[in-house]
C-alpha cells in the first residue's frame, strides 16, 4: 500500500519534472536568502552570541530577560510600534484603496500622471527622505517648518521638531502616511482597473444605485486577491518600519526613545552592542508579530480560494 | 473676445466630456497630487540652488539662480577621494538590472508552475511563499551575513542582487494574475503543439503584462537605492553602490546643514531614474491593461 503510493508519487513528480525546473531558481535563492535565515535566527535566539565567539546555548534565558526585565522594550519599543501601526496601517491602507478607485474614475489619459503623484513619495523611501524631511523640520529658523510656523506666529522660537520626544512620533506618522502609497497602491490601482466591466453592467440591472454600493458589492469582492496582498503589505511594511525615526534623527536610540520602534531595537542590540543572541530573539518576536496580525487579516479579507489554491 | 473664445472653445469640449462628479475628482486629485509632490518639487529646487539661496531666511521654496554647481561639488568631491561616484553608480546600474533581470524571470517561471502546474509539494510551497511574505528582511540581517560569507559571496555583485532576488511578493503577485488566465487558452496553445516554454512565453507573459511591470518596477525599487547590501554585505569601497554614497553624505545632515547642496543633488541623481522608470513601465501597465483586456 504504502509502496504504490510512493510509487505513485514518484510518478507524478517524474510526470512534472519541468514545473520542478521552472520553480528551482526562485526555491534555491528563497531557501538560502529567506528560509535559512530565519531558522537560523530562531536557533541563535536560544543562544548567546557575540559575533566573535562561538554561539553558546542558553536556553530560554534570551526570552525571559526580554520579557520580564527589559524596560526599553516593555516601556518604549512595544507602545511605539503599537501606536506607530495601529495609526499608518490602517489609515495608509484606506488611503491606497480610495486614491486608487479615484484615480480609476478618471478617464484612462490622465491616470499616469495622478499615479505618479501618489506613488513618488514611496519611491523617495530611504536616503531621499532624510535629505527632504530633515530640511524641512530643521531645528533652526532656516527648517521650512519653523520658518513657516514663525512667519504665521503660532509659534514664537524655533522648535527642534525631530529631536523634541513630544513631536518625533506625530512626524513619523505623517512621512510614513505621505509615502504609504507603495505596492499595495499599485497592485489595488491593477486590481480595480481588471474587474470585469460587465459586471457593473449586471450590477445596474441587479439593482445597484450608488457608487458606494458598486464598491461594496463588485469591486471589493472581485478584487479580493489585491485586497489581501495590499493589507499584507501595509502590516509588513508598518511593523519593519524603523529605519525612518534614525533617518529622521540621525541617531540610534532616538532622543528619549521617542521614536524607538521594534527594529530599532533589534539594530540597538544586534550592531551596535553585539549581542546577537539577544537581538535575535527581539527579531523573533517581531516576526511572530508580523505573522499574527497578517493572519488576523487573512480571516478579515481572505477568500478560501486563496489559502488553498 | 473672440481669441479668449478660441482658446476656450476645446476646453469646453474636453469639459463637456467629462461629468460633474470627474470635475470634481479632477480638482480635488490635482490638489492632492500637489501636496503630495511638494517635497518632490522642494527636492528638484534644492538640488540646483547656489550657497547663497540654501541658507537665505526666510528660506525659500522655487530656486531663483538655478545653478549646476551642487552637481560639479559632488563630482568634484569624490574625485578627491579613493573612488570616484562614477564608481558607485556604475555598481548600482550593474547590480540593479542583474537584479531586475533575475527577479523577473525567476518569479515569472515559478509563478507559471505554482499556478498552472500539478506537482506534489506545490501547496507546501506555495504556502511556504505566502507566509514569508510577512517576512521582513530587517529581522534577521545577522545570519543573512553568514550566508553570504559562507557562500563566498562577500565583495561580489551577486550579494547586491541575490538577497533581493528572492522576493516572496514578486512570485506571490505574478502566481494571482497568472491564476486569472483561463486554462482553455493553455490548452488550447498545447493542443497547437505549443511546449511548455513557449506556453510561457506566447500567452502567460503577454496576458500577465501588467504583473511582469509590477515585479520589474518593485525590483528595481529594491535594489536601486539599497542602503543594506552595501553596509552588510560589502567592505570593499569599491564595491559599494551609489545610495551608500549618498547615506554618507547625508548622514550628518540632522546636525549640520552645510552639505545640504551635494546632498540634494545627490539624492536627485538617485531619484530621476527611479522616476523615468515608473513612468516608463507604469505607462505600459495601464496600457496594457486596456489592449490585453484580462477579465
Amino acid at each position: 500500500m504504502n509502496a504504490t503510493s510512493l510509487r505513485h508519487l514518484l510518478r507524478e513528480m517524474r510526470a512534472n519534472w519541468l514545473s520542478y525546473v521552472f520553480v528551482a531558481p526562485f526555491t534555491i535563492v528563497f531557501l538560502l536568502f529567506i528560509f535559512v535565515p530565519t531558522v537560523a535566527a530562531i536557533v541563535l535566539s536560544f543562544t548567546s552570541f557575540n559575533a566573535i565567539e562561538p554561539p553558546k546555548f542558553v536556553g530560554l534565558r534570551n526570552y525571559i530577560n526580554l520579557l520580564t526585565q527589559d524596560t526599553t522594550f516593555w516601556m518604549h519599543a512595544i507602545p511605539n510600534t503599537f501606536k506607530f501601526a495601529i495609526i499608518v496601517g490602517p489609515i495608509g491602507y484606506i488611503c491606497s484603496f480610495a486614491l486608487a478607485w479615484l484615480i480609476t474614475q478618471l478617464p484612462s489619459k490622465s491616470r499616469v500622471w495622478y499615479t505618479l503623484a501618489m506613488y513618488a513619495p514611496s519611491l523617495t523611501a530611504g536616503v531621499a527622505m532624510a535629505v527632504v524631511w530633515i530640511v524641512i523640520f530643521s531645528g533652526d529658523r532656516l527648517g521650512y517648518m519653523n520658518s513657516i510656523l514663525l512667519e504665521l506666529g503660532i509659534i514664537q522660537q524655533p522648535q527642534l521638531w525631530v529631536q523634541d520626544p513630544k513631536y518625533l512620533m506625530n512626524i513619523m506618522i505623517i512621512v510614513s502616511l505621505w509615502a504609504s502609497m507603495g505596492v499595495g497602491f499599485l497592485a489595488m490601482l491593477a486590481g480595480i482597473q481588471s474587474v470585469d466591466k460587465t459586471l457593473y453592467e449586471a450590477g445596474k440591472i441587479d439593482g445597484i444605485k450608488s457608487r458606494f454600493q458598486e464598491i461594496w458589492y463588485i469591486t471589493i469582492p472581485s478584487m479580493k486577491p489585491q485586497m489581501l496582498f495590499g493589507a499584507v503589505m501595509a502590516i509588513v511594511g508598518t511593523l519593519r518600519a524603523g529605519s525612518i525615526s534614525v533617518e529622521l534623527t540621525g541617531s540610534n536610540p532616538t532622543p528619549q526613545y521617542a521614536g524607538h520602534l521594534l527594529i530599532n531595537h533589534v539594530d540597538d542590540y544586534g550592531f551596535i552592542r553585539y549581542e546577537m543572541g539577544y537581538a535575535s530573539s527581539i527579531s523573533v518576536v517581531l516576526l511572530i508579530l508580523i505573522y499574527a496580525t497578517s493572519r488576523l487579516c487573512w480571516r478579515l479579507f481572505g477568500t478560501e480560494g486563496e489559502t488553498k489554491s | 473676445m473672440r481669441r479668449v473664445m478660441r482658446w476656450i472653445a476645446p476646453a469646453r469640449r474636453v469639459v463637456k466630456k467629462l461629468t460633474w462628479f470627474q470635475c470634481f475628482l479632477v480638482l480635488f486629485l490635482t490638489g492632492l497630487s500637489m501636496f503630495m509632490l511638494l517635497p518632490i518639487i522642494y527636492l528638484f529646487n534644492h538640488a540646483f540652488k547656489p550657497a547663497s539661496e540654501l541658507f537665505k531666511y526666510p528660506p525659500t521654496f522655487i530656486v531663483e539662480h538655478p545653478t549646476l554647481k551642487n552637481f560639479s561639488d559632488l563630482l568634484l568631491a569624490s574625485k578627491n577621494s579613493i573612488v570616484p561616484v562614477t564608481r558607485y553608480l556604475f555598481n548600482n546600474l550593474i547590480s540593479t538590472s542583474l537584479t531586475i533581470g533575475l527577479s523577473t524571470f525567476f518569479s515569472l517561471l515559478c509563478a507559471f508552475a505554482l499556478s498552472k502546474g500539478r506537482f506534489p509539494g506545490k501547496e507546501l510551497l506555495f504556502s511556504t511563499i505566502v507566509i514569508s511574505l510577512m517576512f521582513a528582511p530587517e529581522t534577521v540581517q545577522i545570519p543573512r551575513y553568514f550566508v553570504i560569507s559562507q557562500l563566498g559571496l562577500i565583495n561580489t555583485y551577486w550579494a547586491h542582487v541575490l538577497p533581493l532576488v528572492a522576493m516572496p511578493v514578486s512570485v506571490f503577485l505574478m502566481k494571482q494574475f497568472i491564476d486569472q488566465v483561463p486554462n482553455e487558452m493553455l490548452e488550447a496553445a498545447r493542443i497547437e503543439g505549443a511546449n511548455e516554454l513557449r506556453v510561457l512565453s506566447s500567452v502567460i507573459v503577454p496576458l500577465s503584462l501588467p504583473a511582469v511591470a509590477t515585479v520589474a518596477i518593485l525590483s528595481f525599487q529594491g535594489s536601486w537605492s539599497n542602503i543594506e547590501t552595501s553596509t552588510f554585505f560589502i567592505e570593499d569601497e569599491t564595491m559599494k553602490t551609489l545610495p551608500f554614497y549618498v547615506l554618507t553624505l547625508t548622514s550628518g545632515l540632522s546636525n549640520s546643514v552645510a552639505r545640504q547642496g551635494v546632498a540634494a543633488a545627490a539624492t536627485l541623481m538617485m531619484f530621476i531614474p527611479n522616476l523615468i522608470f515608473f513612468l516608463l513601465l507604469q505607462r505600459k501597465m495601464i496600457d496594457t491593461m486596456m489592449h490585453s483586456g484580462i477579465k
